[in-house]
């Protein structure tokens, strides 16, 4: 039995004209550089790489906030490009990394949870105010706080507070951009378990991007690794951590630092720089870095190879 | 024994308080608002008041009666507190009713530039690129004209009336609009609750109206209140040089103008509607300078 695909890209591409000053011709700069993948209902996708590849872009591109260049995106096997930015808003959702700023300091928590209601022009008005109390209850927020400003909250009530508005129209992805790297450490877990605990009970799908391994090991059950605009590994996530294949995953999970400091830092290979991503390395991307590097890796780009359970893109592995 | 806890407050209401309570409160313990706040109350109360508050009609002239030194003089009376004019028209009568003249124009002109400057200013902030391009490029045209020598060459053309007067300020200060405005909506587009209101499907107009105006709204007051003070200066310098407001109106400008031949002998006749100016300009300077302070205490020195 196959499982639909919630949400599913095709060959998508992201270039912004870049100018380099008024004389010169503008670069090309390809934030996302021909993706591929397949978000299955209910399933929890981690996102992870570096910064600056293509990440958020990519989560822009999935919340239909930015028409890809070249490619197409299917919600419930419709094309983006013939749906509504209603439509797109009732099934696709986002979560921010700041609740200081993804919350508009001069609106009430109450105003703030219902907007989507409102813009929605959703049905009944009168029982708007029940539906937004019951959302505050499913995400762990006390009713009192309906008339709070956001300056009133901690940040993790506030990061309840975006949690609720997200929800509140019951989408079915919810896109997370590091949803618990601006909270303290101690918040960090309760709100990760409520994400958990709420894709449980709403039967969500999430699309988790973060800098933390061990938030996407936790809460992903698959994991997808960018590199410089390319999808180099995408596997389960127990696969990931356990077998990881391409040289750029084995490093960046090799490079998490472990609370023994006899163990000294690990050391990545990947060398101090990140590429120019206006002048990518010819060939594999990835090759100035690789600590596995071969004859013919920095003029030919290797092609996706399937695994089985997932993706990887790397010379190694081809036949 | 037994409490009467009907007294006591629903703990679900100990909260802490509201941004607008810290507001209002914030508000009375600024003293530079206080000042600024009541000295603008005082004026528009003689504005709004001017029949009942002034003695005399400010247009009724006494040849029997000129230039008599304000009350404080040794030849003052209490008959004309602030004396009276080159035509015996009762000084603080005048006084009174410029208030009205200088109020309206400041008011109004700031309310065209404000709508002007604050709509173009947005607009260029938060969709930046040609519309940027294009709205900066008319703030530069718009800074490089000086306002006086513009509004006296418009107003020469077309006459002067209050009403042309009105326009002309309010289509010359939008600039500082229109450049505060811009800065604060770049600033605010990039925050996330745009991006999560337009991930919500909110039209550009609602995000502009409920997620961009209310975050702008303190730069938006304290440039407002300045361009008050800017149009009521501007007002006066017209009307001094003859071209705003016409004679025999009773205007503030226009009466330091009247009066300027009588300067060295009887000074109190430029100093007392410069005074006047002076104090208006003083408090909706002291005003936008302590609303600033109140909304956005956190740039506090």
């Amino acid at each position: 039995m196959t499982t639909p695909n919630v949400l599913e890209i095709r060959d998508i591409y992201q270039t912004y004209q870049i100018s380099k000053g008024l004389f010169q011709p503008k670069k090309p700069l390809h934030a996302v550089n021909g993706v591929s993948l397949k978000v299955a209902r209910g399933e929890v996708l981690g996102l992870v790489g570096e910064s600056g590849c293509g990440k958020s872009t990519l989560a822009k591109i999935l919340l239909g906030l930015l028409k890809p260049t070249q490619g197409e995106v299917l919600i419930d096997d419709k094309p983006v490009a013939d749906l509504d930015r209603l439509d797109i808003a009732r099934m696709v959702q986002p979560i921010f990394q700041d609740p200081y700023s993804s919350l508009n300091p001069r609106k009430s928590v109450g105003s703030i949870i219902s907007l989507p209601l409102r813009v929605q022009n959703a049905p009944n008005p009168e029982t708007w105010q029940k539906r937004v109390e019951e959302t505050m209850d499913l995400v762990g927020l006390p009713k009192r706080v309906y008339n709070n400003y956001p300056s009133q909250m901690s940040g993790g009530q506030r990061q309840r507070v975006a949690i609720a508005r997200a929800l509140i129209n019951r989408p079915q992805v919810v896109i997370c951009d590091e949803p618990t790297s601006a909270l303290d450490v101690s918040v960090q877990s309760q709100i990760l378990n409520l994400l958990v605990d709420l894709r449980q009970e709403l039967g969500l799908t999430y699309v988790i991007i973060s800098h933390n391994l061990a938030v996407v090991e936790h809460i992903a059950t698959r994991v997808a690794v960018m590199y410089l605009g390319r999808m180099v590994e995408v596997a389960d996530t127990d696969d990931l951590f356990e077998a990881r294949q391409h040289p750029y995953s084995q490093a960046l999970l090799n490079s998490v630092l472990t609370p023994d400091p006899s163990l000294g830092i690990s050391d990545s290979h990947l060398g101090a720089t990140y590429p120019n991503p206006i002048d990518p390395p010819s060939g594999c991307t990835f090759h100035p870095r690789c600590a596995k590097k071969m004859a013919h890796c920095d003029s030919e780009a290797p092609t996706p190879i399937d695994t089985g359970s997932g993706v990887v893109e790397c010379h190694l592995y081809k036949d | 024994m037994t409490v009467n806890t009907s007294k006591l407050p629903d703990p679900a209401t100990i909260l802490e308080p509201s941004p607008t309570q810290l507001l209002t409160r914030r508000a009375f313990g600024h003293t530079g608002l206080m000042i600024g706040g009541g000295i603008l109350l005082i004026m528009l109360i003689m504005a709004l008041f001017a029949p009942i508050l002034a003695p005399f009609d400010p247009y009724d002239q006494d040849l029997a009666q000129r230039l008599i030194p304000p009350v404080w003089h040794d030849k003052g009376s209490w008959g004309h507190p602030l004396g009276t004019d080159n035509l015996g028209r009762d000084y603080i009568t005048r006084i009174i009713y410029g208030a009205r003249i200088s109020l309206l124009i400041g008011f109004s002109a700031m309310l065209i530039s404000g709508v002007l400057g604050t709509a173009l200013g947005v607009a260029a902030g938060y969709f930046g690129g040609r519309v940027d391009m294009v709205i900066t490029f008319l703030i530069t045209t718009r800074l490089a004209m000086p306002v006086i020598l513009v509004a006296l060459a418009v107003v020469a053309l077309l006459g002067s009336s209050l009403q042309i007067v009105i326009w002309v300020l309010g289509l010359l200060i939008w600039d500082r609009f229109a450049v505060v405005m811009r800065s604060a909506t770049q600033q605010i587009r990039t925050m996330d609750y745009v991006t999560s209101a337009r991930a919500l499907g909110c039209s550009t107009l609602r995000i502009i109206l409920s997620e961009i105006l209310p975050n702008v709204a303190n730069a938006l007051i304290v440039v407002a209140t300045l361009e008050v003070a800017h149009a009521v200066l501007l007002e006066a310098a017209l009307s001094f040089l003859g071209l705003g407001v016409q004679p025999p109106e009773p205007s503030w400008g226009l009466m330091i103008s009247e009066g300027k031949s009588h300067m060295f002998f009887k000074p109190w006749v430029i100093a007392i509607p410069g005074t006047a100016i002076f104090l208006l300009v003083l408090a909706i300077n002291l005003l936008g300078d302590g609303i600033r302070d109140v909304t956005a205490p956190e740039n506090r020195n």
